[in-house]
């Protein structure tokens, strides 16, 4: 039987979440085995020709040329799964959405008009079909290998979309928040397994906006623990400023 | 109950329960203090107990504090139930592997070690018992609780005081332990430094023999029943239970399930620290060659999607529909499911959650009887 041919796919990103690929170390070989690595310029200069069964595309469109590609891609992918906040949500670089962005290149590049790109920071699925979103700034590995277990044999990924409070309380920890640390975990998409609680420090929401948020109240509640309007702003403008929940909740913030 | 003689001992006993405990092959899970909270966990020795610690507890507010004196259990119930131990959170249930004719189908083995729990207060004797109609006198026993239940010591230690979100006085379940334990302390703090103990069982008896203790004198009962009392008087909260149940159910539609879903985070903590709760979902995973597959059962909550999702889509979408399923589950159906409330009053559910949403005060405003609208 032919082994499945993969694809890891960049746009504009930080390459971690494609690290997290590499960073298998154990489980790296059972990869190389279950799949063929056909297109991965991060790991291999080797490259077999598409079309792809599973494609993993990390990053979000920022540039018109990167639209048309974005295109070609899944043309070529039977699958195709966005890894990382960048690509499901627009990543951090969305935070020019709410600016001006000629005013930046202005400001940065000794020749803007050099400088081709958009104005805004999107998500893959609003250019082209997704098959499956895997959140997370980075991803977490174990969720990774269980998203490509699970389209390598046909059923549904466990990765569920409930609070980071569901994996705290698995894990044991005491809750920060309500021993007065600000903590995002409430209104967060599980995945990440409450890293940062168990080290006693705030969820941060890296995995995005969790199934039904409501961070009108936690925001109260994070305002009691001592954060001020701008710091509500901000807490909720990060690497997933690009979802509503959060975009909504940060515009109801401000100095 | 028997015609064991309460007696009396000092830390020294107290150490030699333990010490016994553990060269009877008891696994010793007790008190400790970590990350400023007061978890249940391992136990080698009354050094690993939170001596001279108290605990303050509001509406999603929890902060370990100092005492004046050196009481091991001059705490009330924290984050952790334990449940976390006799329906663990994370449970393989097994693992097939494929082989030459076929495939292999491995259950886990249940742990071979017994548990002793060290200081279950009389709310948590009332859950552990609720959880066992639920897993263990039903028509459907659940083998992986009965194995850690069974043969389960349990000292109990009655509450000298009650924390700011306690209300077992109004739920009948403490605070004084009657029964379900093997011993029963009460911490007399004074002069000495003492502990009460109670007998219920004969191997309860059979442990306190082996270690020293005095018999209890009269001034010894009575200082233990003023400590009890004292809890009794200062409960942090109060709920009337007795109506409940045709309360909730003929208010299915009261406008204060709106108000809760407004505030409500839909976090699914207040379910994961509540020791009655008990529903889990069900995993299957393989690995990426498609030889190898697990079955996990993990803790779920009333208040995921997941939980109520049917072909095409979750039953109780709306955070007011999962706060209002929780509640009357927890405090109506239950009743008509399995004889009892599913609520023992230990308060967990409002300390630990984040915004303080507290069941006392929801229920006091379906009766129309106001108060605060318990906002953090
Ligand atoms: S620490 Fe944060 S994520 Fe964990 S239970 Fe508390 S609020 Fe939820
Ligand atoms: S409902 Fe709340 S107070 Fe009642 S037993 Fe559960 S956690 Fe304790
Ligand atoms: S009642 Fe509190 S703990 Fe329970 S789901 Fe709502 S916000 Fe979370």
């Amino acid at each position: 039987m032919r082994k499945p041919k993969l694809a890891v796919w960049k746009f504009a990103s930080c390459d971690g979440c494609q690290l997290s690929l590499l960073d298998c170390e154990d489980e790296l070989l059972a990869v190389a085995g279950a799949v063929e690595i056909a297109y991965f310029p991060e790991a291999t200069r080797g490259v077999v020709r598409g079309p792809y069964d599973v494609s993993l595309v990390e990053g979000s469109v920022t540039t018109p040329h990167d639209a048309e590609r974005l295109h070609t891609v899944r043309r070529q992918s039977r699958t195709l799964i966005t890894i990382g906040a960048c690509a499901t949500a627009g990543g951090i670089q969305a935070l020019r959405n709410f600016k001006d962005v000629r005013e930046f290149t202005q400001a940065v590049y000794a020749r803007p008009d050099f400088i081709d790109t958009l104005a805004t920071s999107t998500p893959i699925k609003a250019h082209v079909n997704v098959d499956f979103e895997l959140h997370g700034c980075p991803i977490n590995k174990h969720q990774l290998l269980e998203v490509l277990a699970a389209f390598l044999n046909a059923r549904k990924p466990n990765t569920p979309s409930h609070s980071v409070c569901v994996e705290c309380k698995l894990r044991g920890t005491a809750c920060v928040l309500v021993r007065g640390i600000p903590c995002l975990g409430p209104v967060t998409h599980a995945g990440c397994g409450a890293i940062c609680p168990a080290y006693n420090r705030g969820c941060y929401g890296c995995f995005g906006p969790m199934e039904t948020p409501n961070a009108p109240s936690l925001s109260r509640k994070l305002a009691a623990c001592g954060m001020g309007e701008r710091d509500l702003q901000r807490v909720y403008s990060t690497f997933n400023v690009g979802e509503l929940p959060f975009r909504e909740e940060a515009a109801r913030h401000g100095s | 109950m028997n015609d064991h003689a309460a007696a009396v001992i000092t830390h020294e006993g107290l150490g030699g329960l333990i010490a016994g405990l553990r060269a009877e092959g008891f696994r010793v899970i007790g008190p400790r203090l970590r990350d400023q909270a007061i978890v249940y966990d391992d136990i080698e020795s009354v050094a690993d107990l939170p001596a001279g610690w108290t605990d303050e507890q509001e509406g999603g507010h929890y902060r370990v504090r100092r005492r004046e004196d050196a009481a091991l259990f001059g705490y009330n119930v924290g984050p952790h139930a334990w449940k976390r131990f006799l329906h663990p959170p994370l449970l393989r249930l097994w693992r097939a592997e494929r082989s030459a004719d076929g495939m292999t189908v491995t259950a886990t083995s249940e742990p071979a070690e017994r548990y002793a729990f060290l200081a279950v207060r009389s709310c948590e004797l009332h859950a552990i018992a609720i959880q066992d109609r639920v897993f263990l006198q039903g028509p459907y026993v659940d083998p992986h609780y009965k194995a850690r239940r069974e043969g389960a010591f349990i000292v109990a230690v009655n509450c000298g005081q009650a924390g700011g979100t306690c209300f077992c006085t109004s739920m009948n379940t403490g605070p004084k332990a009657e029964e379900g334990f093997d011993l029963s302390l009460t911490e007399l703090l004074g002069d000495r430094h003492e502990f009460l103990v109670e007998v219920g069982s004969e191997r309860g008896a059979a442990l306190l023999a082996a270690v020293p203790h005095r018999p209890a004198e009269r001034q010894d009962a009575a200082q233990a029943a003023n400590a009890v009392a004292r809890a009794e008087g200062n409960m942090g909260r109060h709920m009337r239970s007795d109506d409940v149940r045709e309360l909730l159910l003929a208010n299915l539609e009261h406008p204060r399930w709106d108000d809760v879903a407004e505030r409500c985070l839909t976090c699914g903590n207040c379910t994961m620290v509540c020791p009655t709760c008990f529903c889990t979902a069900v995993e299957d995973e393989n690995d990426l060659a498609g030889n190898a597959a697990e079955r996990k059962r993990r803790w779920d909550s009333c208040f995921t999607m997941d939980f109520s999702y049917i072909h095409g889509g979750s039953v109780r979408s709306s955070g007011r529909s999962r706060y209002r399923q929780w509640m009357t589950h927890k405090l109506a159906n239950w009743v008509d499911q399995f004889g009892t409330s599913g609520c023992v009053g230990c308060g967990r559910c409002i300390t630990w959650c984040p915004v303080g949403i507290d069941i006392t005060e929801e229920v006091r405003a379906i009766r129309g009887e106001g108060g605060s609208d318990g906002r953090a």
